[in-house]
């Protein structure tokens, strides 16, 4: 399982901002290990944030973001005390849900 | 969303109750997303296949969309990148490195009430120009922004 990913919800002036940072290899599949044979892609594929339930964000990703990926945006509304959810699943199936409460 | 499913379950009988699921069923992230993952576009190995895959054709250029990048990235493996779009009515903001093995690098999905912006970190694997294509009301728009590696993020 991989491990848990660092999510920051800060709402000022009706807006929040979210950044997180997801702990995941991101292997490209281009590279090769010590003996020469190709070490398989292994990358996040698809990622959403859920706020009250609305998704606030979604994507589809390649290779080509950088290892433990860091992403940033910003949605109308949100309160203090309120949560979102963020959803990754990778080419290998596999899954990652946290939580963050919005502050 | 359990929330979401529980009043559709209640709002629901008879004959509608599994037409009302079916439409719960789509606004689920997760349902919505699986067959989302356009592994055309993912795999095309350049630009023009990548854009042709996601539908984008020939996009406009656009002077509405704003790249945030360095001139010079030392590391090829983390080059931060923020797009943001003054487009109106924009859906989609895609990224998209001219000269990687494969050309897409991340499609973000832009629903209402969300800005029209996003920051990541990209890998490039050599200088290259790096595209924003935006989709606002079902138009393609691209901008482009050259940013120079000293060291590829894609080597082994």
């Amino acid at each position: 399982m991989a491990d848990p990913m660092r999510i920051r919800a800060v709402a000022k002036d009706g807006a929040t901002s979210v950044k997180i940072l997801m702990a995941h290899e991101m292997e490209t599949g281009q590279r090769k290990d010590g003996a020469g044979k190709p070490i398989p892609a292994h990358f996040i594929q698809q990622i959403s944030a859920t706020w009250q339930g609305k998704v606030v964000l979604s994507a589809n990703w390649g290779t080509a973001i950088a290892k433990n990926p860091f992403l940033e945006f910003s949605f109308k509304g949100g309160q203090k005390g309120e949560k979102i959810q963020v959803t990754w699943t990778d080419n290998k199936g596999d899954k990652r849900t946290d939580e963050a409460t919005i502050n | 969303m359990n929330k979401t499913r529980r009043n559709v379950l209640k709002a629901g009988g008879g004959a509608t109750l599994y037409a009302l699921l079916a439409a719960a069923g789509m606004l689920l992230p997760e349902a919505a997303l699986a067959a989302d993952w356009n592994q055309k576009a993912f795999e095309a190995k350049n630009l023009k296949d990548a854009l042709g895959a996601l539908g984008a054709g020939n996009p406009a250029n656009s002077d509405a969309i704003f790249i945030t990048a360095p001139e010079i990235a030392e590391n090829g493996a983390v080059v931060p990148v923020a797009a943001m779009s003054k487009l109106p009515g924009t859906e989609s903001i895609a990224f998209l490195i001219a000269k990687n093995p494969t050309a897409l690098a991340a499609s973000f999905d832009i629903p209402a009430g969300t800005e029209p912006g996003v920051s990541t970190r990209i890998k490039m694997a050599e200088t290259s120009d790096v595209y924003v294509l935006v989709k606002a009301q079902g138009k393609y728009y691209v901008a482009k922004k050259e940013i120079k590696v000293t060291i590829g993020g894609c080597g082994g």
